[in-house]
């Protein structure tokens, strides 16, 4: 019992040293990324450009293909509930609002942290363990401007867009086969959609993705700086970030839906 | 204990000597182990000291010390002017322009060719235009030999060629203090011994202060200027190659010898299993 006191209390003692590096890095991130040019050490453009090939445009096809399986699921599932009471031609009530508000944020967000999240981390522990880190601070190169504040700005304007993305394609989705379905037109079920869509509902996704994104960015950047051990710890802190992530998308995404909407 | 030469060095005449680094009354705690006991050390402007110790006698603590990537408990560190234990981290910045690290495994980016490793800290620090900086990365690769290697990937280059790229980008800035983490650590003897006449070159033909923290006692007694000798978180001596080897000091003659002795253990031990003897 004891033990057990000592370990919740030292893993909660972790947790809160490693929230706390969180908000330091998200700090000095946007302090570089405003005021870094004034000081001699921009935030380089360059970095951020590869950096959002990675976290977005190479996501692309996945992010579509899962939309498109989103978008289907949804449909099949909201014809088939509705069909019980006689109402499937208001089948797209239900996937407008559940695109826009959860899906499409969601789906994406699990995708990057899982793609990108880790990526983020592994490459951190690595560059820690070789002492990568340690040479770009004796060069009087700030690791944060330099590794951490383009990672998270990529990751801020990527995932986002990747969400409208996602969300275009499941709508698109849903649409083509409810309007087969229900031999209607693609045109109806758009128009319908964007009828019961108020700028509220498209705010709330968006802003979701934004918290989504920094919550990737700075969750794959305190594993990976916290790297101990050799190639095994990089397994160990890639995997950690990843679930970190994850747990923390999903936890943010309730959260954020009760205080935006109740 | 307090007879050692470090203390001898701290008269008045030495202080006024020109030391670009002086450490004094060093102490370091990692949590509740104490690393460092009060180190002493003054090294002066174009010598090469070596830091030499055991593993776990805080040698690569000092060295994190000297170059600002640790903070001491106690102590002052004072680097080209600047007291290391209380600076600000924009002057920290401003210093660790002015000194270059070659550490253990080179550290070198991943993602990028070797004369873009070298050309970082210019790229990162000045305003010079993109030809201007590659001229002078390859120059400082023609400086360790490695001009034909300049833009190979680091993970297509041997563990020498690692190192001496680490050192075409550690002395890119020009810094006038030169920092080595285990040169020889890794490398075959002949290898190890081209980077120890890297090193002497580098001191007398561009002026530069040269620390190198090393266990390898045959590059040690090769390359040092002074000797400092440090066991387990305490300054044994500091002093010239032939004053360490006669040293009477009971401990230091131990490091010295248990390395050779532990050598001469191994190879035997080597032989005559190679030869089915044993």
């Amino acid at each position: 019992m004891l033990q057990f006191a000592e370990a919740l209390g030292r893993y909660s003692a972790r947790a809160f040293d490693g929230v706390g590096y969180a908000a330091s890095l998200l700090g000095e991130s946007v302090y570089w990324t405003f005021d870094g040019a004034r000081r001699g050490q921009p935030v380089r453009f360059g970095a951020v450009v590869l950096q959002m090939m990675q976290v977005g445009i190479q996501a692309v096809p996945i992010v579509t293909l899962l939309s498109l399986a989103i978008g289907g699921m949804l449909a099949i599932q909201s014809l088939y509930s509705l069909g019980l009471f006689g109402a499937e031609s208001y089948a797209y009530v239900g996937i407008a609002f559940s695109v826009t508000r959860e899906f499409a944020p969601l789906i994406t967000g699990i995708l990057v942290a899982g793609r990108s999240g880790s990526a983020l981390a592994a490459r951190l522990s690595t560059m820690t363990i070789n002492q990568e880190v340690d040479a770009l601070n004796v060069m009087g190169i700030n690791p944060v401007r330099y590794l951490v504040a383009p990672a998270l700005l990529a990751m801020v304007v990527m995932v986002p867009a990747l969400t409208i993305w996602s969300g275009a394609v499941s709508m698109l989705a849903a649409g083509l086969y409810v309007s087969v379905s229900l031999d209607t037109t693609l045109v109806a079920f758009a128009t319908d959609a964007a009828g019961v869509l108020a700028p509220a509902d498209l705010l709330h996704g968006f802003g979701k993705s934004v918290l989504f994104a920094a919550l990737i960015a700075l969750i794959g950047v305190v594993n990976g700086s916290q790297v101990k051990g050799g190639a095994e710890g990089v397994g160990k802190v890639t995997t950690r970030a990843v679930v970190q992530s994850i747990s923390a998308i999903v936890i943010a995404d309730m959260v954020f839906a009760y205080f935006a909407t109740v | 204990m307090s007879l050692t030469a470090s203390h001898i060095d701290q008269t008045p005449a030495a202080t006024a000597r020109d030391c670009p680094i002086a450490v004094s009354g060093l102490n370091t705690h990692f949590g509740d182990t104490q690393i460092l006991f009060d180190v002493d050390l003054d090294i002066e402007r174009g010598e090469i000291m070596v830091i030499m110790g055991g593993s776990g006698s805080g040698k690569s603590t000092l060295l994190r010390h000297l170059v600002g990537l640790e903070r001491p408990t106690g102590g002052s560190i004072r680097v080209l002017g600047d007291d290391l234990a209380t600076i600000g981290s924009n002057d920290l910045m401003a210093i660790r322009r002015r000194l270059g690290v070659a550490f253990q495994g080179g550290a070198l980016f991943s993602s990028m060719s070797v004369v873009e490793n070298v050309k970082l800290p210019l790229r990162e620090h000045t305003k010079l235009d993109e030809r201007t900086m590659d001229i002078m990365a390859r120059l400082k690769l023609e400086v360790v030999n490695l001009a034909g290697a300049a833009d190979l990937m680091p993970s297509q280059l041997s563990g020498g060629m690692l190192k001496r790229a680490a050192v075409a980008r550690a002395i890119v800035m020009d810094p006038q203090l030169l920092f080595f983490d285990e040169p020889s650590a890794g490398l075959d003897p002949v290898v190890s011994s081209a980077l120890d006449d890297l090193i002497l070159r580098l001191r007398d033909a561009m002026d530069m202060t040269i620390v190198v923290v090393t266990h390898e006692l045959d590059s040690a007694f090769k390359i040092a200027d002074r000797i400092c000798v440090l066991d387990r978180g305490h300054v044994l001596a500091v002093d010239t190659v032939d004053a360490i080897r006669a040293s009477g000091n009971q401990r230091i003659q131990n490091l010295l010898n248990r390395e050779a002795e532990d050598e001469d253990l191994d190879a035997e031990a080597y032989l005559a299993r190679l030869t089915g003897t044993a």
